[in-house]
C-alpha cells in the first residue's frame, strides 16, 4: 500500500490509463471501521468500472449491505487491460476499491452477471485476487464465490466457478444468508456444511450439490441433487412490495464520466408485454410499480446526496408504467426548479410521448426511436410485439409534424419463422417514414433539414425461459445472408438516401446462444478460451472468435449442438430446475402460438394464466394489495 | 450575479483524478452544498464556473482556484466555504471564499505564474541526487545566461528557454532527510511551462538520469501580475464577508 493508502503504487497508476478507476475514494463510498465488522462482502461487477459503476442493481444491493451494522460492502471491477498486464507480471493481486485491500480476504465476493459475454472476464477476477477457479479447490481461506443478475437463470455453463447462485432478487434472502454463515463461522463448521446449509434458504441454488447425467446425444437425462434434503427446485425470489424494500439513499459518484452518469430511478419491475423472444420480459415477472409518492422522495433525496445535474427513469417499458403522466409532471415541475436535465427512457411514441419530450428535450438534437424488431405485421405477431405498422407510422407522423427529424429504428434478423419477405419489410416501413416526411413537411418549412432515419438490426439469440427457448438460431452464414437481403431491400427503395443502415456482426451472437442455453459442459470452453488470453470478450477490439471456436473443438463441443438446433417439446433444458414462475407449458404454448402466428394480449389487458401469479404481487389476479 | 473565487487543496488519492473531473466532481459539489449558483441558459443551462491553470494528473496542491457566479448579492462567504467543505471529500478542502470586484479578470486569464514545492518520492530518493548536489546544481542554473530545453508534446516539438520562464528557484533551507526544491514559475495559458522541465534540465546539466515519476510535486499557490508587474496572490482578490 502506498502512502495515501492506495493499493496501486504511484509508478503503476501513472502509467496506465484512468488511474481514477482504481483508487476508490467517491463521493458516498461507505468506510467501515474492519473492527466493527463480522462480514466483508466484496461486490463485483464484471467489467470495467465505468459500465460496472452504473449498475442500478449494485448500487441497491451496496446501500443494502451496508445499512446492515456487522457488514462493510466493498466494490470491486475488472481491471482494464493495461492494469491486467501489470498485475499479471508483477503478481499484484486484485483488491477492493474502498479498503484498498485484497479481495480474497473478503468473506463474500457477489459476481453480478449481466451479459454471457462477461464471463472471461469472471475468470479473470477469481484469477487476479488468487481465488481457485473452481469451487471444489476453494478452502475458507477463500472467499464465498456468489453469483447474481439475469444469466444466472441459466448459471450451468459457469456452475463450477461459484460457490453459490442467487436465483432473483437480492433484496430477500442475503440477510439470512449472512446469518448462516456468521453461525457457521461461530459453530467452525467445515466450508461444506455451510453450503449445504445456505442451499436450504429459498432461492439459493449451491451447483455442488447437483449432479447431471447426460443422453447419449449429449442432452440431458437427469439432474438431481446428491445430498438428502437439497431442494430439487430452486424457486426465483421476489420483492413483494417495491415501496417498501431497499433503494439507494446515497448512490457513489464517480469521479469519471460513467455510463450513467446521473440518477437512475427505476420506477417498476417487469413488464406486462410478452414478446417472445425478450428473456428479461418472462424473468421479472410479474409486473410491480412503484408508486409515484415513494418515487418523489426517493429521487430527490439522491438529487440532494449526489449533485446530480440529470435524473433517468428506468424499466423494461416504461410507457406502460400506470402512472406515467402524474409522475413526469410532478417531475419536470421540480426538476426545471432545479436545473436538473430528465432524460427519457425509449417511451412508446405517441402524443403523450412527444409532448414530453418536446418539453424536455431539444428537437434538433434528439431523435425519435422505434424498435419494431421485426419488419412485417406477420412477424411481429410471430414474436408478439405488441406494435402495428398504423401504431408506428402515426407516431412518426406526429413526431414528423411537431419538428423531429432524426428516426431510429432497432430490429432483430434471424427470428424464428422469419422469411425474407419480413426482412424486406424493414425497408419498405423505414420508406413509408421517409416518404411522410416528404408529404408532411413542404420544401420551404423543412429549416431542421430532410429526415434522416438509421436502421439498426442485431441478431437473435434464443435465451432460457422464452417461448424461443426451444429454436434454433441461424447459422453465422444466414445471419450475413439475412443483413444483405435487408441492406439490399433498403437500396431498394425510392427514399434510400434518407435510410442509413448498419448492423451487428454475427461471431459475438452465436457465441453468446452458446453461453446462454449450454449446459455444464461449456463451463470447459469458457476455462479455455480464457486460459488462452480471452478477456474482455463483450469489447469488440478484445474479442476473438477464434479463441472461442478453437476451444469449442478442443472440448469436442459444437455450435451445431447449442446454438443452432431445435430442441424437441420433451428435452430437459440445463435450467429446468429454476422455477422463475412462468411454466414452461406457457412457454411450450406460446412458441407453438408463435408458429401460428397467434398474439398472445398483454397481462394488462387479460391474464394468459403464465403461472407467476404464484408469488402473488403486482399485477397478478389475487395478489397481495396493500 | 456576483463573482466569487474559491482557494481549495487537493492531496492524497485525488491527486490522480484529472482536471476535467475535478471540474465534474465541483459541479456536483455545488449542488450538494446547495450554493446558489448561477446557470446559463439554454436547453442544459450550465453553472458559471471557471477554473485557474489546470493541475497535472499525480501532482497535489494547496493553491488551486475555481470562479464562481452565484445569484446572491450579498452572500456569506463563511458560510458558502462551510457548506462546500461539509459537501466535499476530505482529500479537497476550501480554504478561503472572496468576492470579486466587478473588474477583477477571471481566475484562468488571469493567472500567470504558480509556485510549486518538489521533491523525489521516498521510494526513489536514493536514486535522485541529494541536497547538496541540488544546491550545486541551481546555482549552476543562477549564473547560466539562458537555458535551453527541448520541449516535445504529442504534435510539436521546440527549443524554449527556460530562463525566461523561471522567477524563482532556491532549495528549501530546513533541509530535513530529502532535499525540497521550491520555484515559481510560468503558467499562463499561453506561456506556461511544466515544473519537471526544471528538474529535468537541472539533471541534465551532470547527466542525472531520474527514475521514472519520482518527482514529488505540490503546488503551492497561483499568481497574477500586479499594476507594477509584481506577483499577487490569486487568492490576495476580494474580500471574505
Amino acid at each position: 500500500m502506498n502512502s495515501d493508502g492506495l493499493f496501486l503504487s504511484n509508478d503503476i497508476l501513472m502509467s496506465i490509463e484512468k488511474p481514477e478507476r482504481y483508487i476508490g475514494h467517491e463521493v458516498n463510498s461507505c468506510i467501515k471501521d474492519p473492527e466493527d465488522i463480522r462480514v466483508r462482502f466484496v461486490m463485483c461487477f464484471p467489467d470495467v468500472y465505468e459500465i460496472g459503476m452504473s449498475h442500478l442493481g449494485i448500487q441497491i444491493l451496496y446501500d443494502m449491505f451496508n445499512s446492515f451494522p456487522d457488514v462493510w460492502c466493498e466494490r470491486v471491477y475488472s481491471p482494464w487491460v493495461d492494469l491486467d498486464k501489470v498485475m499479471r507480471e508483477q503478481h499484484i493481486p486484485l483488491f477492493t476499491l474502498e479498503s484498498q485491500r485484497p479481495v480474497r480476504e473478503a468473506d463474500f465476493l457477489g459476481i453480478t452477471i449481466q451479459y454471457e459475454m462477461c464471463y472471461t472476464n469472471i475468470l479473470q477476477i477469481l484469477d487476479l485476487s488468487g481465488i481457485p477457479l473452481s469451487s471444489s479447490d476453494r478452502t475458507w481461506d477463500d472467499p464465498i464465490v456468489i453469483g447474481g443478475g439475469p444469466c444466472t437463470y441459466n448459471p450451468e455453463p459457469i456452475a463450477e466457478f461459484f460457490d453459490i447462485f442467487y436465483i432473483g432478487e437480492g433484496e430477500t434472502r442475503y440477510r439470512e444468508l449472512l446469518d448462516l454463515y456468521e453461525k457457521c463461522k461461530d459453530e467452525g463448521t467445515s466450508r461444506e456444511e455451510f453450503l449445504f446449509r445456505a442451499s436450504q434458504i429459498p432461492g439459493l441454488y449451491v451447483p455442488s450439490l447437483y449432479e447431471v447425467k447426460y443422453n447419449e446425444d449429449g442432452t440431458i437425462a437427469d439432474f438431481y441433487p446428491i445430498r438428502e434434503g437439497v431442494p430439487s427446485k430452486v424457486k426465483k425470489e421476489v420483492v413483494k412490495d417495491l415501496d417498501d424494500t431497499y433503494y439507494p439513499q446515497k448512490p457513489v459518484v464517480p469521479y469519471i464520466r460513467c455510463v450513467q452518469d446521473r440518477v437512475v430511478l427505476e420506477i417498476m419491475r417487469g413488464c406486462i408485454r410478452g414478446c417472445r423472444f425478450c428473456q428479461a420480459g418472462e424473468l421479472y415477472r410479474p409486473v410491480r410499480e412503484r408508486s409515484v409518492d415513494k418515487l418523489l422522495e426517493t429521487v430527490y433525496r439522491m438529487l440532494d446526496s449526489t449533485g446530480y445535474e440529470e435524473i433517468s427513469l428506468s424499466s423494461l417499458s416504461s410507457s406502460d408504467y400506470t402512472h406515467l403522466p402524474e409522475l413526469l409532471d410532478k417531475l419536470i415541475i421540480e426538476c426545471e426548479k432545479r436545473k436538473v436535465n430528465i432524460t427519457l427512457p425509449s417511451l412508446r411514441i405517441d402524443a403523450f410521448s412527444l409532448d414530453v419530450m418536446n418539453k424536455v428535450e431539444d428537437i434538433k438534437k434528439t431523435s425519435v426511436t422505434f424498435a419494431p424488431e421485426a419488419g412485417s405485421q406477420r412477424l411481429r405477431d410471430v414474436i408478439n410485439k405488441g406494435l402495428t405498422e398504423e401504431d408506428i407510422l402515426s407516431g412518426s407522423a406526429q413526431a414528423i409534424k411537431g419538428g423531429w427529424t432524426k428516426f431510429k429504428f432497432y430490429f432483430m434478423l434471424g427470428h424464428p419463422f422469419e422469411t425474407d419477405e419480413d426482412i424486406l419489410g424493414i425497408g419498405d416501413l423505414a420508406n413509408k417514414v421517409a416518404a411522410e416526411f416528404f408529404e408532411l413537411v413542404p420544401r420551404e418549412e423543412r429549416k431542421n433539414g430532410p429526415i434522416s432515419i438509421t436502421v439498426s438490426t442485431s441478431f437473435f439469440v434464443p435465451k432460457p425461459f422464452t417461448a424461443f427457448q426451444w429454436a434454433p438460431q441461424c447459422t453465422q452464414d444466414e445471419f450475413i445472408r439475412k443483413a444483405y437481403v435487408c441492406r439490399s431491400g433498403i437500396a431498394s427503395q425510392l427514399n434510400q438516401k434518407r435510410i442509413h443502415y448498419n448492423w451487428h456482426d454475427a461471431d459475438t451472437s452465436v457465441i453468446e446462444a452458446l453461453l446462454a442455453r449450454g449446459d455444464r459442459k461449456v463451463g470447459e470452453v469458457i476455462r479455455k478460451v480464457y486460459e488462452k488470453g480471452g478477456i474482455y470478450d463483450a469489447w469488440s477490439d478484445y474479442y476473438s472468435h477464434k479463441r472461442w471456436l478453437d476451444a469449442l473443438d478442443e472440448c469436442g463441443l459444437s455450435l451445431d449442438f447449442y446454438a443452432y438446433r431445435e430442441r424437441s417439446a420433451e428435452e430437459i433444458f440445463p435450467w429446468d430446475f429454476i422455477d422463475i414462475g412462468v411454466s414452461k407449458r406457457f412457454l411450450r404454448n406460446e412458441y407453438e402460438k408463435a408458429r401460428e402466428g397467434k398474439i398472445t394480449e398483454n397481462c394488462r389487458a387479460k391474464c394468459n394464466g403464465c403461472g407467476a401469479a404464484t408469488f402473488g404481487a403486482g399485477i397478478c389476479p389475487g395478489a397481495y394489495k396493500k | 450575479m456576483t463573482k466569487i473565487r474559491v482557494r481549495f487543496t487537493k492531496h492524497g488519492a485525488i491527486r490522480y483524478i484529472g482536471h476535467l473531473d475535478v471540474m465534474r466532481y465541483f459541479q456536483k459539489t455545488i449542488r450538494r452544498a446547495g450554493i446558489n449558483v448561477s446557470y446559463s441558459g439554454g436547453y442544459s443551462p450550465h453553472q458559471i464556473m471557471t477554473f485557474a491553470a489546470p493541475l497535472g494528473v499525480g501532482l497535489e496542491s494547496d493553491g488551486e482556484y475555481m470562479d464562481l457566479g452565484i445569484e446572491d448579492e450579498h452572500p456569506d462567504t463563511e458560510m458558502i466555504m462551510n457548506a462546500l467543505n461539509e459537501a466535499s471529500v476530505p482529500e479537497i478542502r476550501i480554504l478561503s471564499v472572496k468576492i470579486l470586484p466587478e473588474d477583477a479578470g477571471n481566475a484562468m486569464a488571469s493567472v500567470f505564474a504558480s509556485s510549486y514545492e518538489i521533491t523525489f518520492y521516498d521510494d526513489k530518493k536514493d536514486l535522485c541526487p541529494d541536497a547538496e548536489k541540488i544546491k550545486e546544481l541551481i546555482d549552476r542554473i543562477h549564473s547560466m545566461d539562458s537555458m535551453i530545453y527541448h520541449k516535445e508534446t504529442k504534435k510539436t516539438s521546440r527549443d524554449i528557454d527556460l530562463k525566461s520562464f523561471i522567477y524563482n528557484l532556491y532549495l528549501k533551507d530546513d533541509i530535513s532527510y530529502k532535499p525540497v526544491i521550491c520555484m515559481t514559475i510560468n503558467s499562463s495559458s499561453s506561456d506556461s511551462i511544466k515544473p519537471g522541465f526544471v528538474i529535468e534540465f537541472m539533471c541534465g546539466l551532470e547527466d542525472i538520469q531520474l527514475p521514472p515519476n519520482s518527482l514529488q510535486i505540490t503546488r503551492l499557490d497561483m499568481f497574477t501580475r500586479g499594476e507594477n508587474g509584481e506577483m499577487i496572490s490569486l487568492g490576495d482578490i476580494g474580500v471574505s464577508k
